[in-house]
């Protein structure tokens, strides 16, 4: 069965990866989906999908890229990327621009930790997808992935403008294949927390 | 003109036809509940979109266009969102107190309405002390406030909170003069009759010079009670981070959110009643055929269209000036607009007294 | 200059002199104070410039780089410990406040603790870190020190070396806070540090009573890997460190490496060069406006900063292919010649500048809001600004004409005319109006050298391998943040023995606490927006 995951910004075949995306489906459908609650999971997927917003999070160079997404000429807020909020509790997605060296990997950890599901990562850069130039470092991570879930990378160093709101309308496309009743989300359990 | 009482009182008398008096007030208040929830979210979607748009107006940008026409839905996705989002609780935090802050806000903005002119006949409550009651109920407000940020068990929270308690308290007092530089000159707390009172000119036509200095007065003291720019302090977001709802999530936090925009709109509809004479058209004595042409407007529209453009100055504000220091903030009501109120106070009495207005 | 050095020779006998690239005294460390105190008080050499960490194999040491602003004369001091097991040497905090930090640096980085030194804590790596890794002999393996797992701790207390006076060096516990102080955390992720800088805060209601900096959560080590790389693959380092004045920097580096190989520059690059390096300032400077109008709560400002900003990266983007990150500069010209537009897109947007700093006038500077929270906030009185080492248009708001485009004229700057931007008052309003006139000064630069470029190479040819003599190099130019240094220590080989950055970043952090005591939460947002530190160009 195709899958089509489109977005008014841009239509499923101009995507680069679709093989992920109905990989992914295929996955995610394998128990079947129920017609009431698969209606009610588009509903609400669209409404996650179109308001992600970002936490202002930033470590280095890729992070005054990711402000000029928000300023002007790129203007991420005309999908919905509007409300950049600075406390993690409210925001949706983060965007781990920049490197992360060994003094910040619990900081990021933390961070993460305090951001309210659904939530989710995006690596912006070659810092936080690898390490980047700084690999051979003694205090650089080589990558963010060891420390956290990463959902979306954007290559560059530091990405375009344009490369950003590409991977942020991946993110998109990706909320948008989520389930909320019966998904993935029901299987974690809440730890035990200590009083 | 259309009277929305007619309305009302008809569905009172069908009410009350086969229905016992207690069992009629329960029903009654249950529609006007329901009804004012709608409304409440109405206002504070459009509000949400209106200001993104105005923002990016201001800012050279397009704002939402993606989602629905002209991005028109932007809202509505954030409301999914936002009442689907995981609400955190804390650890160490106030639990009860840390539940109930959110709600204060909100009731307190909810209460509000209750005696909102929206139209004519079209008001919940109409008492003979209307005015102090709107004054009263939205000054629960700070109280969620600081209970937020007392509970939340956070520094930034508190300092937050206290921030605002500080600058409510304060501004509160401004409010509280010019609204009663209204209540003089009009003669009457009750809402309906101040606007009544309107029907010739609205009193800030009327009222000469004192009538404007109270509205700008309250202009900059109702901006600096909703906690916007340029007086956003408690939530300063480079300072603070996001203030005293800085640990709020999920709904808690959306909470906070839409009682800012409704604030926003309790306070520019309270400033249209006091002084743009409410959903009164504009009468200009004299010109009986352009007054006549005026009266065809519903007063729904001109109370709306009024708010409105109170809203965008507020807006505009925002969206321009930088934010005032806390020191600067206080300095700035006990040093200037206090005095200058109180001031204006003897003015508009002596000018009621005398008679010196159209 | 030859003269300071017989004067040294004249006080304290042992000292010999090394010439090598540049010429320096060494002392021996425990002359170290005698020295320090009469270059400072009899010879007025009141600013360092750079306090360098080095590990000579069988020593370790530190190179010291003095200016005396009043003749513009430099010498450069030399002191090594050959005890590697536990180093010690003179702290020359009381003489020069600049060291604080630096020192901090180098303990951080070789272990060397600093007798007299207040605060002997590490800086960038975290309090239980193993090793100090610009040793040579560091273990680079990543098990050495993992990935850490838990939360940081920070102790409230720090050590400091004093020396009695029966000559033995005793350490004494120095309380960083009180238990009673009322701590607030701000940052590392926080909004308005402009990265991931992190000051731990103790206030009194709303007034500050003491900041305590903390760095180092975006230290990459570039300093370490640059030891490892050859000269034309350190360069790319340089751009990543403060990546707003990106040109700037590799613009020094690579000015470094060509004075030391001795290559002739083509005078199209040097004019191309310059006319990047003011494109970026002028870019940086939009970036403060933007970046102090935003923490300031004036977010429209900030987007048309952003908006003006932006057409200098199309500029960038035609002829380097890269907005943010250039990678423009290389030993011995530039990469690629200017794009056909180049030219005419400059002058597109010298004709359309004045306008947008109207707006800002009008928008920002002339606000009443925005005046009264600037005005008489964090001054910096001239004496401290070179007490604390603050080069740069922080500096010259305070009075301090310390431009390096002046001073030593690198690039064409000789060749044009421009006004060095100085301001007494030296509060932030100062420090703010100074970029914003920088800014007009840039543009007068570009002005003049736009229609002039000569033709010709735009690089000069150099051997495949590029090797430096030995010797010791040193140069300057002045980045949109202020005096942006490279000192490279070379063996002969194709990789650097030592590169050292000198940035200015490090001397803001150092002076932040001495700027913000007794002001309010909101100035410390305030004066921290208009020093304009970039976080990477600290940490490195």
């Amino acid at each position: 069965m195709e899958v089509k995951v489109d977005l008014k910004s841009m239509k499923h075949e101009n995507f680069k990866d679709n093989e992920y995306i109905e990989q992914l489906v295929k996955e995610l459908r394998e128990g079947g989906t129920n017609v009431v609650v698969g209606v009610l999971d588009d509903v609400i997927n669209w409404g996650r999908s179109n308001s992600l917003w970002p936490l202002t999070f930033a470590t280095s160079c890729c992070g005054i890229e990711f402000m000029s997404v928000g300023a002007a000429s790129n203007d991420m807020a005309r999908f919905g990327f509007e409300v950049t909020r600075a406390s993690p509790r409210q925001a949706d997605f983060i965007m781990v621009a920049g490197t992360i060296v060994h003094k910040m990997a619990p900081v990021l950890k933390r961070l993460y930790d305090q951001m309210a599901s659904p939530k989710y990562v995006i690596a912006v850069g070659g810092c936080a997808i690898s390490g980047g130039p700084f690999k051979n470092s003694y205090h650089v991570v080589k990558g963010v992935n060891e420390i956290i879930p990463v959902d979306v990378y954007i290559p560059g160093c530091p990405p375009r403008p344009e490369a950003m709101l590409y991977g942020m309308m991946q993110l998109q496309r990706k909320v948008k294949l989520e389930r909320f009743f019966g998904g993935v989300n029901k299987k974690e359990k809440r730890p035990e927390q200590d009083k | 003109m259309f009277d929305f009482s007619i309305i009302t009182t008809w569905i009172d008398e069908l009410l009350n036809n086969f229905l016992q008096p207690w069992a009629v007030v329960l029903v009654e208040g249950v529609i006007i509940g329901v009804l004012l929830l709608l409304v409440y979210a109405l206002i504070a979607l459009a509000l949400i979109y209106a200001e993104r748009k105005i923002c990016a107006f201001f800012q050279c940008r397009y704002g939402p266009n993606r989602v629905g026409p002209l991005g028109l839905m932007q809202p509505i996705a954030d409301m999914f969102k936002m009442l689907i989002k995981e609400i955190i609780t804390i650890k160490n935090s106030d639990k009860f107190l840390y539940g109930l802050a959110p709600f204060l806000v909100i009731l307190s903005s909810m209460l509000t309405f209750g005696c909102m002119p929206f139209g004519k006949g079209l008001l919940v409550l109409n008492f003979n002390i209307g005015v102090f009651f709107i004054m009263a109920v939205s000054s629960i407000g700070v109280l969620g406030i600081l209970l937020a940020g007392w509970s939340s068990n956070n520094k930034f929270t508190l300092i937050g909170a206290m921030r605002s308690g500080a600058q409510m308290i304060s501004y509160e007092l401004s409010i509280g003069l010019s609204i009663l530089s209204v209540v003089v000159y009009a003669g009457t707390m009750q809402t309906s009759e101040i606007v009544e009172a309107q029907n010739n000119a609205w009193f800030l036509f009327s009222g000469h010079i004192p009538m404007i200095i109270a509205f700008i007065i309250y202009i900059i003291a109702g901006t600096a009670e909703t906690n916007r720019g340029p007086f956003d302090l408690p939530e300063a977001e480079s300072e603070l981070t996001a203030g005293y709802h800085t640990e709020y999530s999920g709904m808690h936090f959306g909470f906070y959110y839409l009682a800012e925009y409704l604030n926003m709109f309790i306070v520019s509809g309270i400033a249209s009643l006091l002084f743009l004479g409410g959903w009164m058209p504009l009468h200009i004595p004299g010109w009986e055929s352009f007054n006549g042409i005026m009266d065809y407007i519903p007063s729904v529209v001109w109370f709306f269209i009024k708010t409105a453009v109170i809203m965008f100055i507020i807006m505009w504000f925002k969206w321009t000036f930088p934010r005032l220091r806390i020191d600067q903030l206080i300095k700035f009501e006990w040093k200037y607009l206090l005095p200058i109120g109180m001031f204006n106070l003897l003015l508009v009495t002596l000018m009621t007294v005398f008679g010196w207005h159209f | 200059m030859s003269n300071i050095y017989d004067k040294i020779k004249a006080i304290v006998p042992e000292v010999t002199i090394e010439e090598n690239g540049l010429s320096m005294v060494v002392v021996p460390s425990e002359k170290m104070p005698i020295v320090a105190s009469y270059l400072s008080e009899k010879e007025s050499f009141d600013s360092l410039v750079a306090l360098i960490g080095n590990d000579w194999g069988d020593s370790l040491g530190v190179v010291y780089i003095i200016d005396s602003t009043a003749t513009n004369e430099r010498v450069v001091l030399k002191t090594s410990t050959t005890d590697k097991e536990n180093p010690m040497l003179y702290s020359v905090v009381n003489v020069w406040q600049s060291a604080d930090l630096n020192e901090r640096e180098v303990y951080d980085f070789y272990g060397i603790r600093f007798i007299g030194h207040p605060d002997m804590r590490r800086i960038f790596l975290r309090e239980d870190w193993e090793g100090y890794p610009l040793r040579k002999d560091y273990d680079m393996s990543p098990e050495a020190n993992p990935v850490p797992q838990t939360n940081e701790y920070n102790a409230d207390t720090t050590i400091s070396l004093q020396e009695q006076p029966d000559g033995t060096i005793k350490e004494e516990e120095r309380v960083v806070f009180a238990p009673e102080d009322y701590v607030v955390n701000i940052g590392p992720q926080h909004p308005a540090t402009h990265g991931v800088m992190r000051f731990r805060t103790a206030i009194e209601g709303e007034t500050i009573k003491k900041i305590d900096p903390i760095c180092g959560y975006i230290h990459r080590g570039v300093e370490k890997l640059a030891e490892g790389l050859t000269y034309p693959q350190t360069l790319h380092f340089t751009d990543r460190l403060d990546y707003l004045s990106a040109h700037q920097n590799r613009h020094a580096l690579c000015m470094c490496i060509e004075e030391a190989m001795g290559i002739e520059v083509p005078e199209r690059a040097k004019y191309i060069r310059t006319i990047m390096d003011e494109l970026s300032r002028i870019g940086s400077h939009l970036l403060l406006y933007s970046t102090l109008c935003m923490d300031l709560g004036s977010i429209t400002a900030f987007i048309y900063g952003f908006r003006d900003r932006d057409k200098i990266l199309d500029i960038f983007d035609d002829t380097c292919g890269g907005r943010l990150i250039m990678n423009y500069n290389k030993i011995g010209g530039v990469m690629a010649d200017i794009h056909p537009e180049f030219v005419t897109k400059v002058k597109n947007f010298i004709k359309y500048m004045p306008k947008g700093l109207a707006e800002y006038h009008a928008l920002f500077s002339g606000n009443i809001i925005a005046r009264n929270r600037m005005e008489g906030v964090g001054v910096l009185s001239k004496e401290d600004a070179i007490k604390f080492g603050i080069f740069g248009p922080t500096g010259r708001a305070s009075g301090w004409a310390n431009d390096v485009r002046k001073l030593e004229p690198y690039g064409v700057y000789d060749k044009v005319d421009f006004e060095q931007v100085v301001l007494t008052e030296g509060d932030t309003y100062a420090r703010y109006m100074i970029r914003l006139k920088e800014i007009e000064q840039s543009m007068h630069i570009i002005e003049q050298l736009i229609d002039n470029i000569p033709e010709g190479d735009y690089a000069a040819k150099t051997k495949p391998i590029i090797k430096l003599p030995e010797g010791n190099f040193f140069k300057r130019v002045e980045g949109a943040r202020g005096a942006f240094g490279v000192y490279i220590e070379s063996k002969g080989d194709k990789t650097p023995y030592r590169m050292k950055f000198v940035s200015q970043g490090l001397n803001l952090i150092g002076a932040v606490d001495h700027i913000t005591r007794d002001s309010k939460i909101a100035d410390l947002i305030a004066i921290g927006g208009s020093l304009d530190y970039v976080i990477p160009d600290i940490d490195r």
